[in-house]
């Protein structure tokens, strides 16, 4: 107990037929970036700087759907959204509707230090980003041919319906499931849904924990859609006792305000980080399907999902180190 | 167990020495709005239409910060949130950066009606209010002659009129921290930074909040306050209806509508002591305010600010229209 540990996500709700070599692909990534993160806080570097720099990792690499590499809108571009909390005061900051600024969890971090505000979206953060100087590129940076194949696809499977979802076996635990099982979430097929948001959480030495989460979103959603992960409370969250950072359906996550509730799980009702995590994913989903990584200020690390797989990784002081799909 | 509901015009630093004729339609305009909503819930109606109809109501009214009486951008122009969720189901829709949308409630319920998502921004909300028929107009007409005499104040004291929520209150301001930014506890006279809001609910326990406003004065354009983050300014479940004013980011930081409802589900405490506490030790004095509904029919509208616009009526005959905090409080 005590010590750093830290938690690194790149979604929930994995396609059960994704390729060995794409999931070696994920594998390696989260490795990475859990190691750089492992690094700074080695390096005394405080919790808030630490899931800045492992989250900006993640959006520069298009594997996941954040920075480069995020799902595009119906009509083909990209808008990113992302949001950063600082448990010790818990001091926030987050943007929606990025769409030239290289690193979004660095433009939230700007908003959260250097505006008076907490959240700012559209037209109004590109002014904010370009008075600050932050890097900034052409939208289609961000596109890969990939994601242009799958909105195709996405359009044809004729877009997000209300009511979804098929009966799903298994739990965090249980494993993968069987592959022919035609998952949907958010009314897509799996295969084309692919939400991979991204996010890390951790605790430094000092037991100061912080959070970030960072994504493009639905594929095919529509312009100025806005999903879970730039709000507070809802995909990031981070206080006295714990960091949490969340992915997978966001409407569902939103609704059950994801985040924050880990946290007053453990606050009001005394509860663990384990069994706070097991809880609001068992109790707080519904019917959706999403998942979540957690640290507490006591050192420890959490994960939970009620997806079809999560791709994370995780390490604690101690040595303890697992990177995973299902 | 019976029906309820509760509405408010914003909380901030409301000066006694309001003069008359800031106060008395402004008390008139919450009087009337309690008497729609009362009258709606007689009627049967659901929490979701009625407090739909109660904001669309304080949005029209231009002496609220919601709607037509909107605060101004830095840039001398209204840009528009509101939120609305339904306990029951935890459906729930938002939108922000609306420009030309008369009621912007009305847009948040499209959202949560006809599309699989809960929150759409700026053009696509445009878009989107539009494809739907909902009654726009030119951006001038939210534009009121008191809130450009507010900008141009908020400008000449070089503040933006938030406290500055990311500093840390026990140490002192350092002068190169935010300078724009100072701890704007003084009111300029009326400072109704406000927010309207409303939350209901029915005999049958089904509870409906709802939350409107023109931001914040002399705020950066695309700044998005608390009203359409669920959870902070806006929140329903099967426990009870939230919807909160005050600084944006404080009730953003502190979760607050959420909050509420937690400590009644988590901690056992009731809707009157969750509130006191929310208000109380979860954001800092002077910094904001809500109305809430429980299911069995309570309603409590506690502020930490030198006042709240605020009205409330239960179906047992209470109600209460005030400002200021009562003699009891």
């Amino acid at each position: 107990m005590g010590g750093w540990a830290i938690a690194v996500h790149g979604g929930a709700g994995v396609d059960p037929n994704l390729p060995l070599q794409r999931q070696e692909e994920a594998k390696r990534l989260l490795t990475r970036c859990l190691n750089l993160g492992i690094s700074a806080l080695r390096s005394n570097l405080p919790a808030i700087d630490v899931v800045e720099l492992v989250v900006r990792e993640l959006e520069s690499d298009p594997l996941f759907n954040s920075g480069r590499g995020s799902a595009l809108t119906e009509k083909g571009t990209v808008e990113m959204e992302a949001s950063i909390m600082d448990g010790t005061k818990r001091r926030c900051g987050a943007v929606s509707g990025v769409t030239t600024v290289k690193n979004p969890v660095s433009l939230a971090r700007l908003v959260m230090e250097k505006s008076p505000h907490s959240y700012l979206a559209f037209s109004g953060a590109e002014d904010f980003a370009r008075q600050q100087g932050v890097e900034m590129v052409e939208n289609d940076y961000f596109i890969t041919e990939e994601n242009v194949g799958m909105l195709k696809l996405a359009k044809e499977a004729n877009s997000i319906l209300f009511d979804y979802r098929i009966p799903l076996p298994g739990t965090c635990a249980a494993g993968a499931a069987a592959t022919n099982t035609p998952i949907r979430m958010n009314g897509l097929p799996i295969s084309v849904y692919a939400p991979e948001t991204v996010g890390c959480t951790v605790v430094d030495r000092q037991g100061r924990c912080a959070a970030a989460t960072s994504t493009g979103g639905l594929m095919n959603k529509k312009i100025g859609r806005i999903g879970d992960s730039p709000l507070i409370g809802s995909g990031t969250y981070a206080g006295k006792l714990c960091g949490v950072s969340c992915t997978g359906e966001g409407e569902a996550i939103i609704r059950a305000t994801l985040a924050r509730d880990v946290a007053a799980v453990m606050e009001y009702k005394g509860l663990g980080l384990q069994a706070a995590v097991d809880f609001v994913i068992k109790e707080r989903l519904d019917d959706g399907k999403a998942g979540l990584i957690a640290v507490s200020s006591k050192g420890e690390v959490a994960c939970g999902f009620n997806a079809n797989g999560m791709f994370r990784g995780c390490a604690t002081e101690d040595g303890f180190m697992e990177v995973g799909i299902w | 167990m019976g029906w309820a509901i509760a509405l408010h015009g914003g909380a901030g630093d409301i000066p006694r020495s309001l003069s008359p004729d800031r106060r008395l339609p402004r008390e008139a305009a919450l009087r009337h709005c309690l008497q729609l909503g009362v009258s709606a819930l007689q009627s049967h109606a659901h929490p979701l239409d009625v407090v739909e109809l109660v904001v669309r109501e304080l949005e029209n009214h231009p002496q609220f910060n919601a709607g037509k009486g909107s605060v101004l951008t830095t840039d001398g122009t209204v840009e528009m949130e509101a939120c609305i969720m339904d306990g029951k189901t935890m459906r729930c829709g938002a939108v922000s950066g609306l420009t030309t949308v008369v009621n912007a409630v009305s847009v948040a319920r499209l959202v949560m009606d006809k599309t699989p998502h809960i929150y759409l921004g700026f053009q696509g909300a445009e878009a989107f209010a539009r494809e739907h028929g909902l009654e726009t107009v030119d951006p001038s007409h939210f534009i009121t002659p008191e809130n450009i005499e507010r900008l141009k104040q908020a400008k000449e004291a070089n503040r933006v009129q938030v406290i500055a929520q990311q500093i840390d209150y026990t140490q002192p301001i350092k002068q190169d921290e935010k300078s724009e930014v100072l701890a704007a506890t003084g009111g300029s006279g009326d400072s109704q930074i406000g927010t309207v809001g409303c939350v209901a609910v029915d005999r049958d326990g089904n509870l409906a909040t709802a939350t409107s406003t023109g931001g914040l004065v002399n705020k950066m354009v695309g700044r998005i306050g608390d009203t359409p983050v669920i959870g902070a300014g806006t929140y329903a479940n099967s426990y009870c209806a939230v919807s909160a004013t005050g600084r944006g980011e404080a009730v953003i930081r502190a979760t607050v509508a959420r909050d509420v409802a937690a400590l009644m589900e988590y901690k056992g405490l009731s809707l009157q002591e969750a509130a006191a506490y929310v208000v109380g030790e979860r954001v800092p004095q002077g910094t904001a305010g809500l109305v809430a509904v429980s299911a069995s029919g309570e309603v409590t509208m506690p502020f930490n600010t030198t006042g709240m616009f605020r009205a409330c009526a239960t179906e047992d005959g209470y109600t209460e229209i005030g400002i200021w905090p009562t003699e009891q409080e």
